[in-house]
């Protein structure tokens, strides 16, 4: 099995990246049930791990706060690597001032947690017709 | 005839979680992720997040017991009760998160500890009620899409 740009699906590749269990089951159950390749890390650091390695995905979820390396640190430094990924951040933060934080730091676009049908069934329509 | 009483039962059941304020449309789409390649979804999730949240409940019990009580502490601990409450669906213990979230901004412990305590009461019939309809719902088999109201 390949993970991300590596394998030999044709499928949408998706990044979840959340230290929360509940929120990873989630969202990895209904990115599947759309019809992408999920893949799952628990923190920033993994996924920028995972871009050194060669490893690339279409779409990355990013979760705000995590350990070890927050989302906001990690889509710094993906953008400084030059990753053209589209990265949605996804937070439970409700504070406009922390959502700004974070899309300044290079995000496409910021969800509030946790993400729904409707919300993903929306971008990859957006995605599809920019195709 | 008893099987199809059976279903009605079990969808009764589960509307009153809606009716009594005890769960959101959150849950609604857990549901809707669960099909035959994930038939007990919605309970894993539910599992989850009772065992995740086991801790963070010792923690915050911990937590009102020090004095002077640490806001911010609590506060992010809660937050992190919230987001796990919040992605099941969990209606009514999201509002007490959110209620015990202001108290720790007010500074008002007696308020924090009041809140916490009808929290801790609300989880654990929300984990009872979710438990025996669990229960109902394997042995009765899936229920039609067309049965899901909310």
């Amino acid at each position: 099995m390949g993970f991300g740009k590596h394998s030999s699906s044709s499928k949408i590749s998706a990044l979840v990246v959340d230290d929360d269990t509940i929120i990873q089951k989630i969202h990895k159950a209904l990115l599947t049930k759309l019809g992408l390749e999920v893949n799952v890390v628990a923190n920033g650091k993994e996924v920028l791990d995972l871009y050194r390695s060669g490893t690339s995905f279409d779409l990355i979820f990013m979760d705000m706060e995590m350990p070890i390396m927050d989302g906001l640190e990690a889509t710094k430094e993906l953008r400084a690597m030059g990753v053209q990924s589209i990265i949605m951040g996804v937070t439970s933060r409700d504070l406009d001032l922390e959502k700004e934080a974070f899309m300044a730091s290079g995000l496409n676009d910021c969800y509030t947690k946790p993400l729904t049908i409707s919300k993903i069934g929306s971008l990859l329509q957006k995605l599809k017709k920019k195709n | 005839m008893e099987r199809t009483q059976q279903h009605r039962q079990v969808a009764h059941m589960r509307q009153s979680l809606f009716d009594q304020g005890l769960l959101d449309e959150q849950f609604v789409q857990l549901e809707e992720l669960q099909d035959d390649a994930n038939p007990n979804f919605v309970e894993e999730v539910v599992t989850l997040f009772y065992r995740d949240s086991a801790r963070l409940v010792l923690n915050i019990d911990q937590a009102l017991d020090k004095s002077p009580l640490d806001f911010s502490k609590l506060d992010s601990y809660m937050h992190q009760f919230k987001g796990s409450a919040s992605s099941i669906g969990a209606k009514k213990v999201k509002s007490e998160c959110t209620l015990f979230r202001e108290y720790c901004k007010a500074g008002n412990g007696e308020g924090c500890m009041k809140t916490f305590q009808q929290l801790k009461k609300d989880y654990a019939v929300l984990r009872k009620k979710l438990e025996t309809y669990f229960q109902m719902a394997r042995q009765v088999g899936p229920v039609e899409t067309a049965c899901r109201r909310k």
